[in-house]
């Protein structure tokens, strides 16, 4: 746990001092945003039935950009080997990781809903059931998103090879995140949004587990 | 930990080769019963007859990859170098046929369904596992260091494995148009014979390529692995100083 706690404090001052680079992945939302709408035309009632997708998928691209980033700092002058050395275990550094890498994808999908909202014409009865599916999400994506980045960061093409990896790896939870995010912003008249949610747990528990159980495994030598 | 100067025993082709030969000989005895002896279906008439091709297919598809996640995890238990060769030979051999089940489900849909491609759970999860394991042969080319290649798609494999139990089960979770699984009790024998004697044709076919592909994988990886050949001595000059 003092390892955690550790690893945890060395990623708050990484992400507190990439603060631009957040804001760059930010943007590339956005942008990512604002072109769908172009694949549809200016149909505000197409726009709103798509906005849910539009937003994960939004999501999802931006964050090839911050996983495939995340072991930067610590492939320089072989800092990982540094940690593991140090000694830290490989568990903690994967769940410091990846806590971090969830935090900046829920801030950033958090980021986009108001871009979304202007945009697409969307409406949001239940903001805070939507922060818990967009946290939900966010832990799906990113808790194989920082294994795969940490073998990537090592290989030839990463910026190929990690969303090749990852995006047919994701599926169910771009499914049940798109679905539950419908039903929260367009209604849910057959109270179906508790089952995509529990898919989405049910993704987040395997794949947290699973990967950090596989982590020291990637990073040894 | 890997240990790369463990050697791998290098099969030879022959039983390779012999088990390609069972394969296509129960491959041509299945496919003359399943096109000439067994009746037309009375819903889809000749149309039915791809499932002798498509059905093997789709279980010895799922054999392949519930093999290589064995031998994924084999590799990581064992560290034994002879599991990478099976793993690759698996994974390569599983995506050739996840594309052909993907083209043959394809073939069939069109006659029966309308449309060439459905977003039907099962075909939407037998595509993205195609391409859950595509993404693993292609971070096998990516990376050239054999230890760190065979343990990085072993965990990759074992992560991508995650999905075939949804790719099995989604037509229980989720309506579907895809037809739910069959069992003997429910199809007429004169159906089965020819169904049972291709998928066992498909099953020695493959175990044929798996074996041949895991030869060609244990002598890349003994070339990978070799020590460096010593530098040539310099050749000096008559008359140089030493």
């Amino acid at each position: 746990m003092t390892q955690l706690l550790a690893a945890l404090r060395k990623e708050w001052l990484l992400q507190s001092r990439a603060f631009a680079a957040l804001l760059a992945v930010l943007v590339f939302g956005a942008t990512a945003l604002l072109l769908f709408s172009f694949a549809v035309g200016p149909n505000y009632d197409l726009l709103r039935g798509n906005a849910p997708g539009f937003l994960w998928l939004a999501l999802l691209l931006s964050s090839t950009l911050t996983l495939a980033e995340s072991f930067q700092a610590e492939m320089e002058h072989r800092a990982l080997e540094g940690q593991l050395l140090l000694p830290a275990t490989a568990t903690a550094v994967y769940y410091a990781k990846a806590l971090a890498n969830w935090a900046q994808l829920t801030v950033l999908g958090i980021a986009m809903v108001p871009l979304m909202v202007a945009l697409y014409d969307a409406t949001m009865p239940r903001p805070l059931a939507l922060l818990g599916i967009i946290a939900l999400g966010a832990a799906g994506l990113s808790a194989p998103g920082t294994l795969y980045a940490a073998m990537t960061q090592q290989a030839r093409s990463r910026q190929t090879l990690l969303p090749l990896l990852l995006f047919p790896l994701v599926v169910p939870v771009l499914i049940a995140a798109v679905k539950a995010t419908s039903l929260l912003m367009l209604g849910d008249p057959m109270g179906q949004v508790w089952s995509w949610t529990l898919l989405l747990v049910a993704f987040d528990a395997i794949h947290w587990s699973l990967c950090g159980l596989l982590f020291g495994r990637v990073v040894e030598d | 930990m890997a240990d790369p100067s463990r050697p791998s025993p290098v099969p030879g082709p022959g039983a390779g080769f012999a088990f390609m030969g069972l394969g296509a000989s129960l491959l041509a005895a299945g496919s003359y019963l399943g096109l000439f002896v067994a009746p037309r279906e009375s819903y889809m008439g000749d149309v039915y007859r791809i499932m002798y091709a498509h059905v093997p297919t789709a279980w010895n598809t799922m054999l392949a990859f519930t093999f290589a996640f064995g031998a994924a995890l084999a590799f990581l238990l064992s560290a034994n170098f002879k599991w990478d060769a099976r793993h690759e030979a698996a994974v390569e051999v599983g995506v050739v046929m996840a594309g052909l089940l993907c083209l043959q489900g394809s073939i069939w849909a069109r006659p029966t369904w309308g449309v060439w491609w459905d977003w039907d759970p099962r075909l939407t999860t037998t595509a993205v596992m195609f391409f859950a394991f595509v993404g693993i042969l292609a971070l096998r080319r990516f990376v050239e260091d054999p230890v760190k290649r065979a343990t990085w798609s072993a965990v990759a494999t074992i992560i991508a494995y995650a999905d075939v139990p949804i790719v099995y089960y989604s037509v229980r979770w989720w309506n579907s148009l895809h037809q739910m699984q069959s069992s003997p009790e429910t199809v007429s024998a004169v159906f089965v014979i020819p169904l049972r004697t291709n998928a066992f044709g498909v099953l020695f076919f493959m175990t044929g390529l798996i074996t041949l592909r895991t030869r060609i994988a244990s002598l890349r990886l003994r070339q990978e692995m070799a020590p460096p050949l010593p530098e040539p001595a310099p050749v000096l000059a008559p008359g140089a100083a030493r």
